[in-house]
Order: structure tokens, then sequence, then C-alpha cells
């Protein structure tokens, strides 16, 4: 029985090509890059072929690249780094209710030293109104920070529209994009953009865990997180990640240089698994936007009157590996908070499973999930 | 540099014919204890005695002291059998010792009874000469800061001026072998440690309700059996997957049977088991009263269930005493971690805690008990888990 791998949103199988480069790296060109010896120039030109990949996939200088060792950092670095970096400006931010925690904690830390922030709410598909933000815009309004494809649900939040809306209410108001679901998923130029921050991670694109960037364009300005050396504009000091730069910058080639097909491809195993539920006759709910309309990768369904984690079980003995919308304790139950502010039934909130594709999936494994599904959710539902 | 260490063990110094057995058992449990620290254990006077490189010290010493059976241990310098090999040793280790220990007494031993001193004669010799040469020592006999200790064995004097309580008990082993029904809770574990140190040597038993839990229950069940593994070496762990009894029990007997039920279910398959692998009888955490399941009227009707016996060594202790045990032996951050039963599903809202043993004989004629049991330890799954 072959293994399905249905939770790329939480992690991927890196390239074959990837992890040979990054052992060749590690094992060739082990010196540090602030060695003025050739073996940290070697290692150096190593960090500037990734950002030049990396610049490249964006769209944008590689001097606005700043690797750090995740999505996690990233997102901490944009929203803390801006924050205390412009405190003297104001100490308002506006977010989303449905953001990641890295961005949700971090925000949670900054109220708790003085700063306010408003949690824009979400329709039933996701998406926040322009019109509420516009309002809550002042001039006091240091940072707007939204995510660009949720994770859970796939909803793609207008960007081009929201950043021109916030310049045109405050033209001193910073934008961070989330990207971490959207890098390598979806096609965009960030230079044409009015964003001026935007996070992204390797191992959401086929690439190793432990790296990640922070695009911050020309003319905004950080904080560090931490202090240390001179490297990445001493923004984010410590010796580089050399091998795992190298993987992420790999990984970010292969995947935009395929990202059409990729799309095209997980956009219709969504639609393949979705429409083949609908056929089984399953009492199947389709969480987040259309599916036309959500990012190619992502499929949040609710089946009401199974529960989600022991669903994911009976998956997991068929070696299909997806995860569940709300952790349940029997202690105490815990749902997402993003399908929460969908305002989702108990129902659907306990029942609710996300699948996400990569180019590794095919259409037989998407058969194999539906009989699967059909199986479990009809013997589970007797009890 | 070699490091030399006494170890002491008491109870099975006493007992009889079983001596050499319980005197081999506890050798062994020595030798897999200290098993890649290049540690030799060998007999000398009454005591076992460990010899291994020095940098390893501070490992040895505490791996020693997990093994069942062993009272206290101390680290010892020793010296050739003459008074002035002697003075000379123990002037050194009095060298090692800070200034502030002013106070001393001087307690000499002898295993080679043909030692030309008598030990009292020791005593006042080595007492005296240290008084000469250690201007700031003075003699306390009765509250001193350190006990100089003089072992006369029959090859080497050991010295030594501390002990390291061990935990006591009897060899893993000696008393013979049991199956622990292990939850993943807080008490299983210790329940397991104490029949461990009754000499018991131990097999776990994990039920989980797969796909209604998750693996992590099952993952949790085997960093606990790694854990009790410092104590005995290794232990084997068996899994039951329960989720069909759980839902023939929910779809035939009246809900606020379904934990006894189960509980009895479980003993049945521990006993199936235990019966398998030549267990004698199986051990559980329950500790009377401290939940619904744990009623005396509950633990009878649960032993009704089966013939083979069932230890609970935690039947008199309190919750916090066991917290503290647990503690202690490293696995209460394990236990307490949040992998709990996912679902409610098979939860009373409200259990019987005074079940009648007819009634629940009565109840339990719906289920086609000898093949629920059959199938499940069909899916018997067992691993052996080492220690770390």
């Amino acid at each position: 029985m072959n293994e399905i791998y249905l939770d790329n949103s939480s992690t991927t199988r890196p390239f074959r090509e990837v992890i040979d480069l990054i052992t060749d790296i590690s094992l060739n060109s082990y010196g540090n890059p602030s060695s003025l010896h050739y073996k940290g120039i070697e290692a150096e030109r190593v960090l500037k072929k990734a950002r030049y990949e990396i610049a490249r996939v964006l769209m944008s200088g590689e001097d606005e690249i700043y690797f750090t060792s995740g999505g996690t950092e990233a997102n901490n670095l944009a929203i803390k780094g801006t924050a205390y970096r412009y405190r003297r400006q104001g100490k308002h931010l506006i977010t989303t209710a449905i953001e990641h925690p890295s961005i949700l904690n971090s925000l949670y830390r900054l109220q708790k030293e003085g700063f306010t922030v408003d949690y824009l709410p979400v329709n039933d598909q996701g998406y926040i109104s322009l019109e509420r933000l516009g309002q809550l815009i002042k001039t006091d309004t240091i940072l707007v920070s939204i995510n660009h494809v949720n994770n859970e649900i796939g909803t793609i939040q207008p960007v081009e529209q929201i950043g021109k809306l916030i310049k045109q209410r405050n033209p001193r108001t910073l934008f961070h994009v989330d990207g971490v679901q959207s890098f390598c998923k979806l096609s965009f130029s960030l230079a044409s953009w009015p964003v001026d921050l935007f996070s992204c991670s390797a191992h959401k694109i086929h690439g190793p865990k432990g790296v990640g960037a922070l695009w911050v364009k020309t003319g905004a300005r950080l904080t560090p997180l931490f202090e240390g050396g001179e490297q990445e504009q001493a923004w984010r000091p410590g010796t580089e990640n050399v091998a795992g730069i190298a993987g992420f910058g790999l990984a970010a080639k292969l995947s935009a240089g395929q990202q059409k097909q990729d799309a095209a491809l997980m956009h219709s195993l969504k639609h393949s698994l979705y429409q083949g539920l609908l056929d089984q006759n399953l009492k199947v709910k389709l969480n987040g936007p259309p599916l036309e309309e959500g990012a190619p990768h992502i499929l949040n369904l609710s089946f009401p009157g199974v529960k989600g984690e022991v669903l994911l079980h009976a998956l997991e003995e068929q070696k299909i590996l997806v995860s569940v919308g709300s952790a349940c304790h029997s202690r105490r139950p815990r749902p997402s908070h993003v399908l929460q502010a969908l305002g989702l039934e108990k129902q659907c909130l306990d029942s609710a499973l996300r699948f996400s594709f990569s180019s590794f999936n095919n259409r037989r494994e998407i058969e194999s999930v539906i009989h699967h599904i059909t199986e479990a959710v009809k013997s589970l539902s007797r009890i | 540099m070699t490091v030399k260490i006494l170890i002491r063990y008491g109870e099975i110094a006493l007992k009889g014919k079983n001596r050499n057995m319980f005197e081999a058992a506890l050798r062994r449990n020595l030798i897999r204890a200290v098993h890649g620290t290049g540690t030799a254990i060998t007999r000398i006077h009454g005591r076992f005695l460990a010899e291994g490189p020095a940098d390893k010290q501070q490992e040895i010493i505490s791996r020693l002291r997990k093994v069942f059976g062993v009272v206290s241990i101390s680290p010892a310098a020793t010296a050739a059998l003459g008074m002035e090999e002697i003075q000379s040793a123990a002037s050194q280790l009095v060298q090692t010792l800070p200034r502030s220990l002013a106070t001393f007494k001087v307690e000499a031993r002898r295993a080679k009874k043909t030692f030309p001193l008598t030990s009292p004669e020791i005593n006042s010799q080595i007492g005296a000469f240290l008084l000469s040469s250690y201007p700031h020592l003075s003699v306390d006999v009765h509250q001193p800061d350190f006990r100089l200790e003089i072992e006369i064995g029959h090859r080497e004097a050991f010295l030594y001026t501390g002990r390291y309580a061990g935990p006591g008990g009897l060899p893993v082993g000696v008393t013979g072998k049991a199956l622990l029904l292990l939850s993943g809770g807080i008490d299983s574990p210790v329940a397991g440690w104490m029949a461990m140190k009754r000499g018991l040597s131990i097999e776990g038993l994990h039920f989980h309700s797969f796909p209604f839990t998750g693996r992590r229950s099952q993952e949790k069940a085997r960093d606990l059996c790694q854990k009790l593994a410092t104590y005995s070496g290794k232990m084997t762990l068996h899994m039951i997957n329960v989720a069909a009894i759980q839902q023939h029990i929910k779809e035939s007997c009246p809900e606020p049977m379904g934990i006894i039920i189960l509980r009895r279910m479980m003993v049945r398959l521990a006993e199936a088991v235990a019966a398998n692998r030549r267990l004698q009888a199986i051990v559980t955490g329950e500790s009377l009263g401290q939940v619904a399941s744990q009623t005396l009227e509950s633990l009878e009707v649960i032993n009704a269930a089966t013939n083979i016996l069932i230890l609970r060594p935690l039947l008199a202790m309190d919750k916090h005493e066991i917290v503290s045990l647990a503690e202690e032996i490293g696995s209460y951050n394990i236990s307490i971690q949040p992998f709990e039963d996912c679902c409610t599903l098979f939860l009373p809202r409200h259990p019987l805690t005074r079940p009648r043993l007819k009634a629940i004989e009565k109840a339990e004629t719906a289920l086609d008990i000898p093949r629920l049991i059959k199938d499940a330890i069909s899916g018997l799954e067992s691993v052996r888990v080492p220690s770390l």
C-alpha cells in the first residue's frame, strides 16, 4: 500500500535535487560566508545564488531578501521588527482573524507592550471587507499584516487591492503579506505590488525545513529581533544556514519553473476529490471559498456526523495522510480559530479535514482517497 | 584513571538459600546497567565493586543508583593492606574535602579478620594520625561533619567519606514476571516501578482505540516504557486495539456499565497475554477510591472477570504520593502530555460507581466475549523498548 500524502500545507516532500544540493554544499562548501579566505567567498557565492533565485521568483531586488529560520521567524521579524522600528510614528496595527499563530501571537505580545491591534473579521468564505479595513486605517497605523493564502481554507485575499487601499488611506502605513502558502503556488510579482514586506518558507515548496525569508522593500526599515553580527544587514544576525539556503533557492527555482502546470494539476485534483465525494452521496460541506476561487492546493471539507480526528486516523490506517481543522481533546475542545471565524456550526467544526496537494500527487491517488473516505465515513457514522 | 565504587545491597543478603540466586541476579542487573561505560563488576566481601573510567564516574553512579537491590554506593579510594598505606590514603582523601568540614569520626570494619589491628585500634590510630597532620580537624563521634569509613577487604582497603542512596528493593527478576497495564496516565508507570522494586520483571500492555485515539497515545506508552526500562535495562510493550470491543459494548450494553465492562474485557485480554508470555500476575495502577471504576465494588467486579492474580501496588497511596514518586522516576512529565483519548464517544456521562456483579454479567451476555477477545488478541503488536 503506497502512502498518499495530502498534508502539503503542513510540509512537503523535498525534491531529490534539493537534498543532493544540500548534501553537496554541507560537505564541500562548508565555509562561513563571513570568512575572508576563499572558503568563505565560496559559501558567500552560494548565498548570492540562492538570493538571486528567490528574488527572481518574487520579481524583486536581490538586496531585498533577508534569510531567516523559516516562516515563523519571518513573520515575527515583519511584525515586531516594524512595530519597534516605527513605534514613534504610531502604535496601531491591523490584521485579520484568520492569520497564522506566528502573526497573531506576535501581535498579542505587542498588545501587552502597549500597542493597539485591530482584528478584521472575515465572511463565510474567509474574505475580509475592504470597506471595513479602510475605516480602520488611521494616521498612527504603522502596519497592516494579511495572509495571502489562508493555510486552512485556501482563501486568496485580494492583496493588490488591499495594498492600494492602505497606501491611499495612509502612505506611511507598511503592508506585510504572509506569503508562506502562496509563494511558488500562485504567480505574482512583488515589484508591481503596493506591498512592503513578504514572508515565505522553504519547506512548503519542497525545500528543507528551517529556512525561510522575509522580503523587505527598499526603504522599509526593521529593528532586529536579536543581536549579533552583521549578517543580513544586521537585521537577522547569526551565521547563515548556507546549505539550507542553497536548498531553498533551488526549490524555489524548480517550483516556480513548473508553477503553471502544478497549479493546473492541483486544481483538477482538488475538483475531482470534491466532485468524487459528492458523487458518492456523502454528506460533505465545502469550507472556505468556491473551488475555482481558492488556492489550487488547499481543500477544506466537513463531514457532519463524524469526528475529524477519528476520520484522520481511519484514513491514516490506509496510509492516507491529511490534517484536521480542530484538534479535539476530551477535556478542552480547541476548534480552529480560522473555521470559527467563518462562523461554522459545531458539527462542521468538529468534522473538518484539510486536504492539501502538491505536484507529487496524481489522479489515481485521488480515486483511492475517495474510495477510502466513503468507506470510513460510512462505518464511522454508525457510532 | 580508574574509579572504584563499592555497592552495598541489603535485604538479599538475608535470604538464606535464595541468596546465591539473588546475588547472581543483582550482578547481572548491575552489569547491564553499566553496559557501555567500560565498567567491570566484581564480588568482594559481601559487596559488589564497580571499577570504571574515572571520567565517567557521575554516569556510572547515576546508573548504579537505578538498580533495584542496591542499598547504597560509595566511590572509594583504595590502599594496600598496611597501616602506613592506609594512613597516606586517608590523608589524601581528607585533602580533597572542603576545610569547612572540621569534625570527623573514623569507622573501620574488617572483612579480613586476620588483619593485625582490630577495628577500634584502626579507628584510634588513623584518628590520631589525622589529628596530628591536620590541625583544623577535631573528633566528634556523635555528629561529625564527615565520617571516614575504612573497609579492610581481603586484597585491599577501601576508604570513603560518603554514601549515595540506591533505590533498595530486590533485583528485578528474582520474584517472577508480571504484566503491567500501562494506560499512559500518571499511576500505571509508578505501579510498574513499585512492582519492579519488589523484584518483578515487567512487560507492559497498552490498550488503544485507533482510530478513535491517535498514534501519539501509543508513542506515549512507549516513552513511559523507556523510562521504566532505565530501571530494568529493557522492556517489552504489547499493544492491543480495543476500538471494536468498545463499539460492541456501546451498541449492546447499558451506557453506565460501559467502563466497568470494558475494564473486565481488558483484564481478560491481559490474562490471555499473560498466559501466552508465561507471566504470573497483572499489575495495575488502581488506587482505592480515586475514580468511579476504583471503588471496592468496582474492583471486586473487575476481579471476578479473571482468575489471574491482580496486584495493585498503589492501592493505599494518595494521589500526591503517587505524583511525587512519578516525578522521582521521571515518568510524570511524560504522563501529563495531553494526548488523552480524543473521543468522548465511549465515555458514559454517569458511570456506575457501585456495580453489581450479577447485573454486569447479565449485560455481558449480549457480547460474544470469546470472539471479541480472540479478534483483539489477533491484532496484538509487541515491541522491545530499550532503555535510553
